[in-house]
């Protein structure tokens, strides 16, 4: 059945294929690691980034959407499933040289470009963001994860709606709320959050805003955690409340001086919630992880749901 | 006798709608059999359903003593044609034949080259671009070298021109001389089924009207014409299928399995399309004091 499902599926191998030693000519003649001072520079980081949301979405369209729709769709499903292999056989063999494709392509497609961004990404602007949604995403394993999920997902629309093109929009709409739905959401509480006390240091004090004419006062600090994806940071009373004044007399009247003396008697503390950089590769196994989960799930209701109601 | 498609009280509903409902049958193995009746009878559920292609929503059938399906030892004894004889586009013909060879333990190799040889067939050429018969001509390579025990057809030949429909029973024929497979095959066509069947199943609205050895049908119906009368007057050996009246004639089909002796009427043979067309006709249905014919074990 392997062989079956290599000879349909070859031609969108042999595509993909040649795609990724397009990108890898245009990677290796551009490459930042010899040369990194022209301004098409940031373009291509970008291109970089965009090209790696946008191919598992492509390959839950073009290749999870048509894999089975199509056969329904044209009645090939009958030939198929008249053969001496059960459908649970047939299913799973294309799905898994379909997923295999999908991950491999996804992943050397990442590896390239994260080995291609890798010395812009140390860049001290852009290495604080590592952990940020939109790079996040783009590098090392991720990808691999979000291929075997919009595979399984196209695979689950097109059997379910038995048609091709509307399946592939269908997959590609979903997709894309899944895609916002996961950094915004899920991500975030993957791994519970580091909570720290401190002090408020005045020296990352960023705004002190008073409101006239109360005297409500609203101190916002920076954070010094150098990469850390911060959740929030608030400043507060001792007694950890938040602090909202009164205002010092100092700050209203005096110096700048003087209203920092007066702040420091307040013993303000600042409580952060993040996660250190150091969870990077934590992060990029738990969302992979979860991606492949999911993926798994769909294989398996795809395998029911062949068996347990197939045809019309 | 031992069935090789047996029903018994089967359904098979889509959302609201029986496509087939409390179809009970028995199909003996060792015939070419012709199952016919007008469109929305079943016919295609029932096959899909024996093919393993359809679940049942009820009741039970098992081809060849086993559940439609059940695993691929039980798949690969049953050769399925589907209706319009699909293929894939873009696969080549000798495509076709390696995924035969790789998904049937029982592939005869020979057989199919063979085939595939004297259709004069391209093996290159992709199936796609294949005309209406020489596709069907391949679904049927491809039912055939599987070596099923059984080889079940749903309308083969519906959309084929006359000469390729021709050609394609021929090869059907052959076939089944040679591997002595017993055969299913739906049409409307009943021209075609005559030619090709020994065995006639006549299904109407998910009902067995009337099953048997075509040979016996046509030995126990006759075609009855003579002065006005009321058919209750008939001996009881003789079973009213049709009946037409004009002011001073009646013509009768009936069914008896005893010689006609009543002067009154001019006895004619019937033709297999007759029967056939008689038992279809909604206005002849089985009213409930005669007994139901068509369950056949």
């Amino acid at each position: 059945m392997i062989r079956l499902s290599w000879l349909q599926f070859r031609v969108q191998a042999v595509t993909a294929a040649a795609a990724l030693a397009a990108v890898a000519v245009i990677l290796a003649a551009t490459s930042p690691h010899r040369a990194l001072n022209a301004g098409f520079y940031h373009w291509l980081y970008m291109a970089g980034i965009v090209v790696l949301y946008l191919t598992p979405a492509m390959i839950g369209a073009f290749w999870g959407a048509p894999l089975i729709s199509r056969e329904l769709e044209t009645g090939t499903y009958r030939l198929a499933w008249t053969q001496s292999v059960t459908r649970t056989r047939w299913l799973a063999a294309k799905l898994a040289l379909a997923a295999l494709a999908s991950m491999a392509t996804a992943g050397l497609l990442s590896l390239m470009v994260t080995w291609w961004s890798s010395p812009i990404d140390q860049l001290n602007v852009f290495r604080n963001y590592r952990l940020s949604p939109l790079p996040f995403g783009a590098r090392d394993l991720t990808p691999i994860g979000y291929a075997a999920f919009a595979l399984a997902l196209g695979v689950t629309i097109g059997l379910l709606l038995r048609r091709a093109v509307p399946a592939i929009a269908v997959t590609l709409a979903i997709f894309a709320v899944v895609q916002v739905a996961v950094p915004l959401g899920v991500r975030p509480n993957l791994i519970p959050p580091v909570r720290t006390v401190s002090p408020l240091s005045l020296s990352n004090v960023t705004a002190v805003g008073d409101s006239v004419p109360t005297t409500n006062l609203s101190v916002t600090a920076k954070v010094n955690i150098p990469a850390a994806w911060v959740y929030s940071s608030q400043v507060t009373a001792p007694d950890g409340s938040t602090f909202l004044g009164p205002e010092p007399q100092a700050c209203i009247s005096g110096s700048n001086n003087a209203c920092n003396t007066a702040l420091a008697r307040l013993h303000l503390r600042q409580v952060v919630t993040y996660q250190p950089a150091s969870r990077y590769w934590a992060f990029q196994f738990a969302e992979t992880g979860l991606y492949l989960l999911l993926a798994l799930l769909l294989a398996g209701f795809c395998i029911w749901r062949v068996n347990r109601r197939p045809g019309r | 006798m031992n069935a090789v498609i047996a029903a018994s009280s089967l359904g098979k509903a889509y959302r609201r709608t029986w496509a087939l409902r409390d179809c009970t049958l028995a199909i003996p193995e060792g015939h070419v059999v012709g199952l016919v009746g007008p469109n929305g009878a079943g016919k295609t559920t029932l096959l899909e359903l024996a093919a393993g292609l359809l679940t049942p929503t009820r009741g039970t059938i098992s081809v060849l003593g086993d559940r439609p399906a059940a695993g691929p030892a039980q798949l690969a004894r049953v050769g399925f044609v589907a209706q319009d004889t699909p293929v894939y586009a873009r696969m080549t013909v000798a495509d076709h034949l390696r995924m035969g060879a790789w998904l049937n333990p029982g592939w005869d190799d020979d057989l199919a080259r063979r085939r595939i040889g004297q259709l004069a067939l391209n093996p290159e050429e992709r199936a796609g671009s294949l005309s209406g018969g020489q596709r069907a001509q391949l679904a049927l390579t491809l039912a055939l070298a599987k070596r099923p025990g059984l080889l079940i057809l749903d309308e083969p030949v519906a959309s084929l021109d006359p000469l390729a429909r021709r050609d394609f029973l021929r090869m059907l024929m052959e076939a089944v001389a040679e591997h002595g497979t017993s055969v299913v095959l739906s049409s409307h066509l009943v021209a075609d089924l005559e030619r090709v069947c020994d065995y006639l199943v006549v299904l109407v609205a998910s009902r067995v009207r009337v099953a048997g050895e075509v040979s016996d049908l046509l030995a126990t119906h006759r075609h009855l014409s003579g002065p006005r009368r009321d058919p209750g007057t008939l001996p009881a050996s003789q079973q009213v299928i049709e009946e037409s009246h004009t002011d001073k004639q009646t013509s009768l089909l009936v069914r008896t399995s005893e010689p006609v002796h009543d002067p009154a009427w001019a006895v004619t043979p019937v033709s297999l399309e007759d029967l056939v067309l008689a038992y279809m006709n909604p206005a002849n249905e089985v009213p409930a004091r005669r007994p139901q014919l068509g369950v056949v074990s």
